[in-house]
């Protein structure tokens, strides 16, 4: 089948003691596509790729990487299959380009080391042992072991994480590269702008589940296309305020003076909402609007809570 | 082992045990504590116990170097297949270097393998240095028994390196490194390695002869001093090795 995903995950159960850290989740990601992850801490991302790594075992549900069950058929998966763990795996004694070196030679024809070292500029600490190497450095590092063996699909767990701007222009150019080259990424992110650059599809997760997926213009389509934020005196009668708009539309006083309307936002609304606030002699200090971004969808469907 | 079946991609699986074998050797005998407690440490030990008199040993008519070689061997394949590996994995196993390196061609059977022949590996050098030393200091081995201990060697090797194992894959990093070299410690004194067995104290002598530390001690004796390896030894150390082998694989966690 030409058009066989890469990745398959159909109803994904992964379970800690009683707690169902991924509670049937589907997913599927394709090659030439950067597909990412997107959810809050403890929503099952890491979990779940493990689950596809061969490094945890479901619970329930079936994975198919390549076509193929990552639990018994790790031998032939893993020469077709590159990993950066979220914790980076890399042995801590040795130094930066020897571990590189380690770990091409379990390939029979990996990339060629120097073409590598040079695109995520490893050479300027090759020589250096991975423990004293900064965060951004180690991420490089751990993509380089990741993509070294030509993989067909890729799977990155927060590859940005601890990254410098630099490095994250690198990694994202490799990324990209990748995903030119035919091969399917799979990455993890919290971060929005990650997923907003470099997803072809991205698949928001929350408690084990998927909530919303799509490309980005689909997310941000599907929800309310626009917003209003206004900043005028506290206390504005915001009831009163929602009838004069019309529409169906909210208004909501998130932060005293701080007034976001939520809703099908039209240059009438606009209109409206001036006419109202000429008609109470309230001089707003400042109107806004524009575009929902990837992160008003992400904390719509996941909540603003902390946890 | 269906070593005809080619996997696309990855390097032949001699390419990369071997690999891994000269990452695991390198890895310790780079690493300074690692050096210590392997080399430095049971050498000391020899040079200590044979020149010094402050202990009073009672060497059954041999040389005292004779005597006490073979058990400082016995002691030093400790240091390497046990306190060292367990503490080298277990702190691999935190950093997620077990899980990385399972993920790619190698695999957890490569992986393993890497290990062991790594231990041996280390344990050639240790041989060479302690030997030599030992030569240096007037020992003369029993020629007859140079292989038989080179047997008794991998026996204990497999022992400890099993403990090692299921140490490093069922306790916390910091734990490791507590259990390991204070197990260590126990063994040796106690344990009938650099002391027989029979010179220890009480019922202490019937338990060390059931230890896989008192085994292998007895073993590297016995083919050194005589050229004989005692069966008793042979069947302790590979109980011990089916027993904490298997349990190794069993509770081993990779998280």
């Amino acid at each position: 089948m030409p058009d066989s995903p890469a990745l398959e995950i159909t109803g994904l159960v992964k379970r800690y003691g009683d707690r169902a850290v991924v509670d049937g989740l589907d997913l599927v990601a394709r090659a030439g596509q950067v597909t990412a992850v997107l959810g809050p801490n403890g929503a099952g991302k890491t979990t779940t790729v493990e689950c596809c790594e061969g490094l945890r075992t479901p619970d329930e549900g079936s994975v198919r990487v390549l076509g193929l069950d990552p639990a018994t058929s790790a031998r032939d998966l893993r020469p077709r299959v590159g990993v950066m763990l979220q914790d980076g795996g890399l042995p801590t004694g040795v130094r930066a380009l020897d571990m590189l070196a380690h770990v091409a030679r379990m390939y029979a024809s990996p990339r060629d080391l120097g073409e590598l070292t040079e695109r995520l500029g490893l050479g300027s600490f090759g020589r250096t042992t991975v423990r004293r190497l900064s965060g951004g450095q180690r991420q490089r590092l751990a993509l380089a072991a990741a993509v070294v063996g030509r993989p067909e699909i890729v799977f990155l767990d927060e590859p940005s994480a601890g990254m410098d701007p630099q490095s994250r222009r690198a990694v994202w150019d490799l990324v990209r590269e990748l995903r030119d080259e035919g091969v399917a990424v799979l990455l993890t992110t919290h971060l929005m702008d990650e997923a907003e650059d470099l997803a072809d599809h991205v698949v928001v997760v929350d408690h084990g589940r998927v909530v919303a997926q799509g490309s980005v213009g689909a997310l941000l389509a599907a929800a309310d296309d626009r917003t209003l934020q206004l900043q005028a005196s506290p206390g504005l009668d915001t009831a009163a305020l929602a009838r004069a708009l019309g529409d169906g539309l909210t208004v909501d006083e998130h932060v005293a003076g701080t007034y976001a309307v939520t809703g099908t936002v039209t240059p009438r609304t606009l209109a409206a909402l001036t006419g109202w606030l000429a008609e109470h002699d309230e001089l707003a200090t400042r109107i806004t609007v524009g575009r929902r971004t990837l992160e008003d969808v992400f904390l719509d469907l996941t909540g603003r809570d902390l946890r | 082992m269906t070593a005809t079946t080619t996997h696309p991609g990855a390097a032949p699986t001699w390419r990369r045990v071997l690999a891994q074998t000269s990452f695991e050797t390198r890895a310790i005998l780079r690493n300074g504590e690692q050096l210590l407690v392997t080399i430095i440490v049971p050498v000391l030990v020899l040079v200590g116990l044979t020149r010094g008199t402050f202990v009073d040993l009672d060497t059954a008519g041999e040389s005292r170097i004779d005597f006490l070689t073979p058990g400082i061997l016995a002691l030093a394949v400790m240091t390497s297949s046990f306190t060292s590996q367990a503490i080298a994995s277990s702190f691999d196993r935190r950093n997620g270097v077990l899980r990385l390196l399972s993920t790619t061609p190698l695999g957890r059977g490569g992986l393993l393998a890497g290990k062991v022949l790594g231990v041996l590996g280390v344990e050639v050098v240790q041989i060479v240095v302690i030997g030599l030393t030992a030569v240096l200091l007037g020992w003369r081995p029993d020629p007859a028994g140079l292989g038989l201990a080179l047997v008794a060697v991998v026996l204990g090797t497999g022992a400890f390196t099993s403990l090692a194992l299921l140490v490093a894959g069922t306790l916390r990093a910091e734990a490791v490194l507590a259990v390991a070299n204070l197990a260590l410690i126990v063994l040796a004194v106690a344990g009938g390695v650099i002391i027989p067995a029979s010179r220890l104290p009480g019922p202490l002598e019937h338990v060390a002869l059931l230890l896989p530390s008192g085994a292998l001690g007895e073993a590297m004796r016995e083919t050194l001093l005589h050229g004989v390896l005692p069966p008793w030894s042979v069947v302790v150390l590979v109980a011990w090795t089916a027993a904490l082998g298997w349990g190794a694989g069993r509770l081993f966690r990779w998280h």
